[in-house]
């Protein structure tokens, strides 16, 4: 059994353009579904707008859904009522994209670290301070500095910050929401190896949501590509970069600038007519599905 | 090449140039004609509680008319303030300390600021990373063209209008009529940024400045855009200044590259002798650090993080992150040394980017020879 399953998932945000206007629906995330299996990190990658960051924050109930369901352990979390939610969430946890609006300025990186067991009454209060030096060493901080502000560390440390609050609650399910987008290159890698290591350790399951493929390429065994609120193509990510089937996903690897100046570029321009937009995903290949 | 800290290597030492005379040997090419643009030991930084930190260090380069070339780098190495140098815009507390901007044979440094408004926007353009912040809200993106065009004397009030409509005809805006109108919030990312390259490129510069035009965009956007750049290049004849932190972008769109650390430039070479033999640790963490290799295996990250302004460690910036450092290193920082003269040879390129012999591949690193960085920043009270 899969430890996270999405059916069917669907998120619309209506907006009126006016007071008198009609309201029109934006399908954000359009009927998504996918599975995934314990332990594993699965990659969802997409443009902005594309319904990623939606698709995992519903997976969460930061938004609530519209409809579809949710199985984290094959209990579907849209059901949970208030109560029963806040005790799920501490079995599944959200890691921000950007460290530098998401930890509060005014509060000590080991209150930050701290209050989720504080929300959760975990622990007596030395109990958690044992914790949050732990964790800090979990995630390559210095426990001394526990007493500082948010502003006195650097953009890949903030996010091991906002890592190590993710953990406080032992959760078996991260979403990790472009966790190194806003890092720089010779950070980025140091970050990536540490959620690589924490997954073997801690026997963590991923929803890696990102947009640089190369990225995904090497670290995530499975993924699923979105397209304007749908998944358009998804599976083994080695057999979707050696043959991409969708026209959207041959665009999104040909775009992608190869490190390498000596390497021939052969752009594929997306076409919206050489594909249907209501097709249904289905079997191209082993372990590989798309929408055409 | 058996020990790299052979002394097999040409070296030379780059003393400051002192002398005010413009036809020094950097700002012209071997057959002694001006350089579009060449920047001799810029030094830029800012002045905090009556103590000089320098964020750009003795840092000097070239570009030629219709040559690419990459600043790399992580952010707070100075390559944007290298950029706003260039066109004089540093703030204050932010100043130029030192240094020559020649363009066009004249050191930008020396015109008296009217003229600069001149050169700006018509000689040397900048592009922004993020169009939203440097497009303004309430006026429509042809009133901003139109303005640009006026304020320059290359249109004038009536034809303005027809010209910023073929100006963003010619960046592939669709319908350019009715976009004209349009405010910048109404347009996409990437049509925004096309916008504002129609605006950069409205008077016809020679030098445009990209500060990370395609960092805020989707792959599949950016792949436009730098299509669009490369071919206005090509149409036009421009010299372009790219600043990026991708090295995916560097290999696609540089005739040469320029590294940056710390504020200074630690490795120069032609775009395929950079990737073919990158010289310097840092270039060689840096590459190392892209994904690639084995799925799921560790990557090669540079161990710590790029040190703060003001907080430069004694000695190469790069000592205590760098894998191969030894004993001099953190005495003084290293010059540079001269690797090759002869671009493209090492990577038997059979269709060279760029075949100006002053293209050199040089390095500052204590690894190739023991060349100290002469002492320009004396300055620096301590």
């Amino acid at each position: 059994m899969p430890l996270l399953e999405v059916t069917n998932l669907v998120k619309h945000f209506t907006r009126k353009r006016g007071l008198f206007a009609p309201v029109s629906i934006v399908r954000a995330v359009d009927s998504v579904s996918f599975a995934i299996d314990e332990g594993e990190m699965f990659g969802l990658v997409g443009e902005s707008g594309s319904g990623k960051t939606t698709t995992g924050r519903c997976i969460l109930r930061l938004i609530e859904p519209t409809s579809g369901q949710v199985r984290l352990k094959g209990e579907d979390v849209l059901e949970f009522s208030r109560s029963r939610l806040r005790l799920a969430r501490r079995d599944m946890q959200i890691v921000f994209q950007d460290p530098f609006s998401s930890l509060n300025p005014r509060m000590r990186v080991g209150t930050i670290v701290e209050e989720p067991l504080i929300i959760h009454r975990v622990g007596s209060a030395r109990d958690r301070k044992a914790r949050v030096a732990e964790l800090f060493q979990l995630v390559g901080l210095d426990p001394t500095q526990l007493a500082r502000y948010p502003h006195q560390f650097s953009g890949g440390q903030r996010q091991r910050i906002g890592l190590a609050r993710a953990l406080a609650l032992n959760p078996s399910f991260i979403v990790a929401d472009e966790p190194v987008s806003a890092l720089d290159v010779s950070v980025q890698a140091q970050v990536i190896n540490l959620l690589m290591d924490l997954q073997q350790r801690l026997k963590l399951t991923y929803l890696f949501i990102a947009h640089d493929l190369r990225l995904v390429r090497h670290i995530c065994r499975r993924v699923a590509v979105m397209y304007l609120g749908k998944i358009v193509e998804m599976g083994e990510t080695e057999s979707i970069f050696a043959a991409p089937a969708h026209p959207y996903t041959r665009a999104l690897l040909s775009a992608i600038p190869v490190p390498d100046p000596a390497a021939p570029r052969h752009r594929v321009v997306l076409d919206p007519a050489s594909f249907e937009r209501e097709a249904p995903l289905r079997q191209v290949g082993t372990n590989h599905l798309a929408a055409v | 090449m058996s020990d790299p800290r052979s002394s097999q290597f040409a070296v030379r030492s780059s003393p400051p140039s002192k002398s005010r005379d413009s036809s020094s040997s950097e700002s012209r090419t071997a057959n002694n004609e001006p350089r579009l643009l060449s920047v001799e030991h810029l030094t830029t930084g800012f002045d905090i509680k009556g103590r000089f930190i320098p964020a750009v260090i003795d840092v000097s380069f070239h570009i030629e008319a219709g040559e690419t070339l990459c600043l790399v780098g992580e952010s707070g190495s100075g390559k944007s303030l290298t950029a706003l140098s260039i066109m004089r815009l540093v703030q204050s507390p932010g100043r130029i300390e030192r240094g020559r901007l020649v363009f066009k044979g004249r050191d930008l440094r020396e015109r008296p600021e009217r003229e600069m408004q001149k050169i700006r926007g018509a000689e040397i353009a900048l592009i922004f990373q993020e169009p939203m912040t440097a497009l303004n809200p309430v006026f429509t993106i042809g009133n901003q063209i139109e303005e640009t065009l006026r304020v320059h004397g290359r249109a004038g009030r009536r034809d303005a209008h027809q010209k910023a409509i073929e100006l963003l005809d010619a960046v592939s805006v669709p319908e350019p009529q009715l976009r004209v109108r349009d405010y910048p919030h109404q347009l996409s990312g990437g049509l925004r940024q096309r916008a504002l390259i129609a605006m950069s490129l409205a008077c016809e510069p020679s030098l445009v400045i990209a500060d990370e035009p395609t960092t805020a965009l989707d792959v599949t956007i950016q792949a436009e855009i730098l299509d669009l750049l490369r071919s206005l290049q090509k149409k036009m004849g421009l010299a372009l200044l790219l600043i990026t932190h991708d090295l995916g972008v560097v290999a696609e769109m540089a005739d040469r590259v320029a590294v940056m650390y710390a504020g200074r430039i630690v490795e120069e070479a032609a775009v395929r002798d950079l990737f073919a033999a990158p010289s310097h640790p840092y270039t060689q963490g840096l590459l190392a650090s892209i994904p690639g290799g084995a799925p799921g295996s560790r990557l090669r990250a540079i161990e710590g993080t790029v040190p703060p302004l003001g907080e430069l460690p004694p000695g190469c910036s790069f000592t205590p992150r760098c894998p191969r450092r030894f004993e001099p290193c953190p005495k003084a920082h290293p010059g540079t040394t001269i690797l090759r003269s002869d671009p493209g040879s090492r990577t038997t390129d059979p269709a060279p980017r760029t075949t100006d012999p002053g293209v050199v591949h040089s390095v500052k690193c204590y690894l190739y020879s023991d060349v100290v960085e002469p002492d320009v920043r004396d300055e620096r009270p301590h």
